[in-house]
């Protein structure tokens, strides 16, 4: 279990360092001009020039390269913006807990959503309640969350009246962002556990469990829901990295002071520092996530333990 | 046989797997009994309707597809095709129990054995959940497991383990009738012969009835007292085990005993059944054996033969006996 543990956490070294060398690499080449957008449209060419001097944009590729990945690695740092000087390690501190706070609780409503749902589709096979589901798991799959953000704020928001439209000054605030990006989820969550349930169901110690004289909910939750569960948390898996890149475009719909808004302003503005830290900690964040999956792998599936102890 | 020893008895039983677009006719008209503290062998070939028999005494036939179309099944004056499904959970596990034929699924994965035969006496007897456990380790122990495994996991013990849990859970609440489904099929011939032993002890022990179904006629010789040989989901020949075995009358079941190698007569060739079974989804008028019987006649083409008294219990549906 540990020497597992000290495997997966030294992985994660390699997969964080080629995310941001893929990441800088891309910036390096998209076209736009750093110094344009942070001194101005009117700015003068010695005041550029010094820009780029200051920020060592002038220099060859493999240069760059390596001086960002000797300040970020050894030493932690993540650099200043270059639009207000402000340090990007501050800002992230700052904004992470937003951001958390989006994706965890989106991926929570996912699978509050999305596990009693595909149960309730999978027991009911083939009726009016299987049908609804799907259908509608069907549409909040094939929706994409930005649009269906929109809606809520329209719906809710404006028509209703009843939560506020942006911002996160109280609780209420979550609510509209964290449906919008959960709800694609819950839908791919519904439909993978379904089919997993199904597939259980048919299985022969569910045969066995109804030859013992259990009913058949104890059936369905005692024996069935466990070992369903394991691919199921494959898909909670895959859908972490959806979520991650929904919080990016929900939090600047809903003007929410996380990581996502940062990172698109900072893209906009081709502020780099800015970019690559929040890559570089929505990498670690994203990595941490799915080893924590893995670990779930071992609380459901006693046979996963095994290979934990070897 | 006096009536008062029959614990179960089917008559008439009528199964189907329909679909769409054909009708699979498992079970034909079977009816069978089964005596107090007897084993009854139900011999066939794959796919002659053995399994089926089991799960609709169990009353756990998938449905969909399968259905019970006609028949009774009859326990102490009741009909448990008739029972609400709470009374029949009642009755499974506890009054009637089943051995699955395939011990590597027949076992949840994810639920420490211990736990899974505790749940059988957990749903049955009025005991505290620490007294089921106790009772779960005494019955590992009885079937020959160390109650130090209470909590491993299945896959953690080998098939014939295994197997030896199922049959743990079965005997559990000390059923009346234990349906034991080729409980020896996927076991290794060593392993066969202690499962086998271990459950004649604990029959004998416990007085249960047992349905043996089977196609290995060795388990059968070695296990039961009466035998019914089943064919595309009819009783073709039934009786006590040595008439079976002394004067098998019905082809087919000489068939049977001709696909067994016999070591004692030297250079003898095996006689296996030319053909195959016939389409389930189309059987046969008449004979459902005709097709591959070598004595068949016209006669045995027209009209379902009826069950004849050969004497003593022996019966046999064939025309030219």
């Amino acid at each position: 279990m540990f020497k597992f543990l000290v495997k997966r956490i030294l992985w994660l070294i390699p997969v964080v360092l080629g995310v941001s060398v893929l990441i800088f690499t891309i910036m390096c080449f998209t076209p736009g001009d750093p110094a344009r957008n942070a001194l101005g449209a009117d700015a003068s060419q010695e005041s550029i020039d010094e820009f780029n001097e200051k920020h060592g944009l002038n220099d060859p590729y493999l240069v760059r390269l390596g001086s960002f990945l000797k300040s970020t690695f050894p030493e932690f740092d993540l650099g200043t913006s270059y639009i207000n000087g402000s340090s990007v390690s501050e800002q992230i501190l700052s904004r992470l807990s937003y951001t958390l706070r989006i994706t965890y609780i989106g991926i929570l409503i996912s699978i509050a959503l999305g596990i009693p749902a595909g149960i309730i589709a999978a027991t009911n096979q083939n009726t009016w309640k299987d049908s609804l589901s799907m259908v509608v798991s069907l549409f909040c799959a094939s929706m994409p969350s930005f649009w269906f953000a929109l809606l809520l704020v329209m719906f809710f928001a404006l028509r209703l009246g009843w939560l506020p439209t942006v911002g996160v000054k109280s609780w209420t605030g979550y609510i509209l962002p964290c449906v919008s990006i959960g709800i694609g989820g819950a839908a791919s969550i519904a439909r993978q556990t379904r089919s997993s349930m199904l597939e259980v169901i048919r299985q022969d110690y569910v045969t066995t469990a109804k030859a013992k004289g259990q009913s058949r909910s104890r059936i369905i939750w005692g024996h069935c829901l466990r070992n369903a569960l394991i691919p199921v948390l494959t898909a909670i898996g895959g859908q972490m990295a959806v979520l991650v890149g929904s919080s990016l475009v929900c939090e600047t719909i809903f003007s929410i002071p996380g990581i996502g808004s940062y990172l698109v302003t900072g893209v906009n503005q081709r502020d780099y520092p800015v970019v690559l830290g929040c890559v570089v900690i929505l990498s670690l964040i994203f990595s941490l996530t799915m080893l924590c999956v893995d670990l779930m792998y071992a609380v459901v599936d006693p046979r996963f333990r095994n290979i934990l102890k070897s | 046989m006096s009536e008062k020893d029959v614990l179960l008895s089917i008559e008439n039983l009528v199964v189907e797997y329909s679909s769409d677009s054909e009708t699979v006719h498992a079970v034909n008209d079977v009816s069978l009994q089964i005596n107090k503290g007897q084993t009854l062998g139900l011999v066939g070939e794959t796919g002659a309707g053995k399994t089926t028999i089991a799960k609709a005494i169990m009353r756990i036939l998938p449905d969909p597809p399968a259905r019970v179309t006609g028949g009774k099944i009859i326990m102490d004056d009741e009909d448990l095709l008739e029972l609400k499904e709470d009374r029949m959970q009642k009755i499974r596990g506890n009054r009637i129990s089943m051995i699955f034929q395939d011990p590597m699924t027949a076992l949840n994965p994810t639920i420490v054995v211990g736990k899974q035969i505790m749940e059988a006496i957990a749903l049955h007897e009025k005991v505290s959940s620490r007294e089921a456990c106790k009772k779960a380790e005494e019955m590992l122990e009885k079937v020959g497991i160390p109650k130090e495994r209470y909590s491993d996991y299945p896959h953690q013990f080998s098939g014939g383990m295994k197997q030896r849990v199922i049959i743990a859970i079965a005997l559990a609440c000390n059923p009346e009738l234990l349906l034991a489904d080729e409980p020896t099929t996927a076991l290794d011939v060593t392993i066969q012969a202690q499962v086998l032993d271990m459950m004649n002890e604990l029959k004998q022990e416990l007085g249960t009835s047992v349905l043996m179904i089977t196609h290995d006629l060795g388990i059968v010789a070695e296990t039961c007292d009466c035998v019914a040989v089943i064919y595309a989901g009819e009783i073709v020949e039934y009786g006590t085990a040595e008439e079976i075995f002394d004067h098998p009358l019905h082809p087919y079941t000489t068939g049977l005993f001709g696909s067994l190698p016999n070591m004692a007569k030297e250079g003898g060739r095996l006689k296996p059944i030319d053909g195959m079974m016939p389409d389930p989804t189309d059987l046969p008028e008449g004979c459902k054996f005709a097709p591959r019987c070598h004595y068949a006649t016209e006669k045995c083409r027209q009209g379902r033969p009826e069950l004849r008294n050969m004497g003593g219990s022996h019966v046999v549906r064939c025309t030219q006996r």
